[in-house]
């Protein structure tokens, strides 16, 4: 009788398959072209069926990023890397479905897969430190001959395309998403194209971590249908090419040509893990000079 | 037809002798299927318009536009920028059309005229106490005066839509006919409903031949000051009217949604509408019109990314 019973328990519960959907605007669409496509783990299995963007997707993608855009660079470095850091919290929280993801993606044994979250959740803390620190070491007050200030200060770039890398699908993503975000840039993430599943479901943490919609949106597909019109589109401002191949990273920065965009080649990485510097923030970082008016302060406190 | 059609229009003429033949007639038109309003709106909105259809109905919704700035805070400056902009909208592609007018407070009417000077777009100026419309008649009538003696081509007056709801018809109608007479030849004249205040689908319906009855040359949705602006569903009742209207009288009425269209998709819908219900004789602008500001921008983007094939951005066009 128990043994009966033990059966029918095992067999009554069906498989809830997860469905994975895009990121932009704070929420959760399918594809507008109603496409996926079959995600495999790295021995051809069938995982899940993932969102098989359009250009259309890219372009509703970017309106989303421009709306976030003045939120989002507005609000004070203190108050981004708070926001930050609270994503990397909701990521602890959900540990053991990205280790699982990693190893399924990228055919890690657990510990190897477990170490790559760990790594990613700590390149989070790292990012989230510097968004109040990056405006010290890039900027500041600059020696004039006169009675002036003289200030330089880091301004965010604007709205970055980031073609994610295809082989780090988690901390390779998180490498190249957290510095552009960090400092204010809103952006719109190709995800790995072979490997998508973790970058979408990092949408389900940015979408609970008090992150404005629009600041991250996040695409999956064909990374050539998706990329070309975001390098063409004349309301992106730069472009991180780090999971462009070389054939296509040529045309991409063509097309970007256009409107001058910013552009960060692909450069080769070993290792996802090492510290990474602070390049990738300065690289979608402008410099604002300003000459302050007033002279210098007399007896009184002020020179009027 | 010739004698059906005027005979009708005879008997139209005895709709407006008094109060209760106006009441009789208007409560007499039939109710409005609101569902099925709202699913033919929605069913037609759904028509995929793309490549070189796509690219007439964008330069057609162009010419179709009546560019408005309606603020406390209009100045000379912007009303000047307003016009530039109605003249070439995209100044750098000079094969963008022209829009239809520019619509502005009547104080400013003059300073929009010469703006558009030599042209060809019209200058559209609302009156009649807009948006309430609540002041006395002989207010709105000077209102209305002043507008077209400083040369407005078009005047876009409100109903007085507490006498309406009250069922004061007749009020109503003398208004809009006293309004017509203002305007004289020069003017054509645009009659507001403030669809949002009416409530409900028969008092469009109402509203609408109680405007073509007393003379409209144009029926318009609403002031864009209300929650509750233009509509596909009560555009196209409206369209329904027009058609009926010139059906049984031979006049043909304009039509002018206005407020709540900011997007390409959601003009090319509405010139779905018109092509369906009224028919092609409304696709021109002297007989539809889009009462926007935004939507002007997010035309000019879709054509430059229909000329170019890259998505363009607001960097790009001019900020109103």
């Amino acid at each position: 009788m128990s043994e009966k019973t033990e059966k029918t328990e095992r067999f009554d519960r069906l498989s809830v398959f997860k469905t994975y959907k895009l990121y932009v605007g704070g929420k959760f669409p399918r594809s507008e072209s109603g496409r996926v496509y079959e995600v495999t783990d790295s021995k051809g299995n069938w995982l899940a069926n993932a969102p098989l963007s359009s250009r259309k997707d890219a372009r509703d993608a970017v309106v989303a990023a421009r709306k976030a855009f003045g939120g989002w660079s507005g609000a004070t470095a203190y108050n981004r890397g708070q926001i930050l850091y609270r994503i990397a919290e909701m990521l602890e929280g959900r540990r053991e479905q990205y280790v699982r993801e990693v190893a399924d993606a990228e055919g890690l044994s657990k510990s190897k897969a477990a170490a790559q979250v760990d790594a990613a959740i700590d390149r989070w803390v790292w990012y989230a430190g510097w968004t109040d620190k990056i405006a010290q070491v890039v900027g500041g007050g600059n020696p004039v001959a006169g009675p002036y200030f003289n200030l330089s200060s880091p301004e965010p770039t604007g709205v970055v395309a980031v073609v994610a890398p295809q082989d780090s699908s988690f901390l390779g993503l998180i490498s190249v998403v957290a510095p552009v975000i960090a400092t204010g840039n809103t952006a719109i993430v190709v995800a790995s194209e072979k490997s998508p599943l973790p970058a979408l479901s990092l949408g389900e943490v940015l979408a609970t971590s008090d992150l404005p919609g629009g600041v991250v949106n996040v695409l999956s597909g064909r990374t050539a249908e998706i990329a070309t019109p975001l390098a063409a589109h004349q309301d992106v401002n730069a472009i991180d090419l780090a999971g462009a191949d070389e054939v296509l990273a040529k045309e991409l920065e063509i097309a970007a040509a256009d409107n001058l965009k910013r552009v960060l080649r692909p450069q080769p990485v070993d290792d996802w893990a090492a510290t990474p510097g602070i390049d990738r923030m300065t690289a979608f970082l402008e410099t604002k000079t300003v000459w302050h008016p007033t002279g210098s302060l007399g007896a009184s406190g002020s020179s009027y | 037809m010739p004698t059906n059609a005027s005979a009708a229009a005879h008997a139209l003429t005895d709709v407006t002798a008094s109060d209760s033949t106006l009441r009789r007639f208007l409560h007499g038109l039939p109710g409005v299927d609101a569902v099925g309003l709202e699913g033919r709106a929605a069913s037609l909105g759904t028509r995929s318009i793309k490549t070189t259809a796509k690219a007439y109905a964008i330069d057609l919704a162009i010419s179709m536009v009546d560019l408005t700035t309606l603020e406390g805070a209009d100045t000379p400056g912007k009303v000047r920028a307003l016009g530039a902009k109605a003249v070439h909208p995209d100044p750098t592609d000079r094969t963008t059309p022209a829009t239809a007018a520019v619509c502005v407070y009547p104080d400013m009417v003059a300073t929009a005229k010469e703006a558009v000077a030599g042209s060809g777009v019209k200058v559209a100026s609302v009156a009649t106490a807009f948006p309430a419309g609540r002041a006395a008649l002989g207010v709105k009538l000077a209102d209305v005066r002043d507008a077209v003696s400083a040369g407005a081509d078009e005047v876009d007056m409100v109903i007085d839509r507490g006498a309406f709801l009250a069922g004061n018809y007749m009020k109503v109608y003398d208004e809009i006919v006293a309004v017509k007479e203002a305007c004289g030849t020069s003017a054509r004249l645009k009659v507001i409903f403030e669809t949002g205040e009416l409530s409900t689908y028969d008092n469009i319906r109402r509203a609408s031949w109680l405007g073509m009855l007393a003379g409209a040359d144009f029926i318009k949705t609403s002031t864009g000051k209300v929650a509750v602006n233009a509509t596909p569903a009560n555009t196209l009742l409206m369209l329904e009217a027009v058609r009926d209207f010139r059906a049984q009288t031979g006049i043909q009425v304009g039509v002018k949604p206005a407020g709540g269209i900011r997007t390409t998709k959601d003009a090319i819908k509405f010139l779905v509408l018109v092509n369906e219900t009224a028919g092609e004789d409304w696709l021109d602008n002297h007989w539809f019109r889009f009462g926007a500001s935004s939507l002007l921008n997010d035309l000019l983007m879709q054509r430059q990314k229909l000329a170019t094939g890259r998505y363009s951005g607001p960097d790009y066009v001019t900020v109103d």
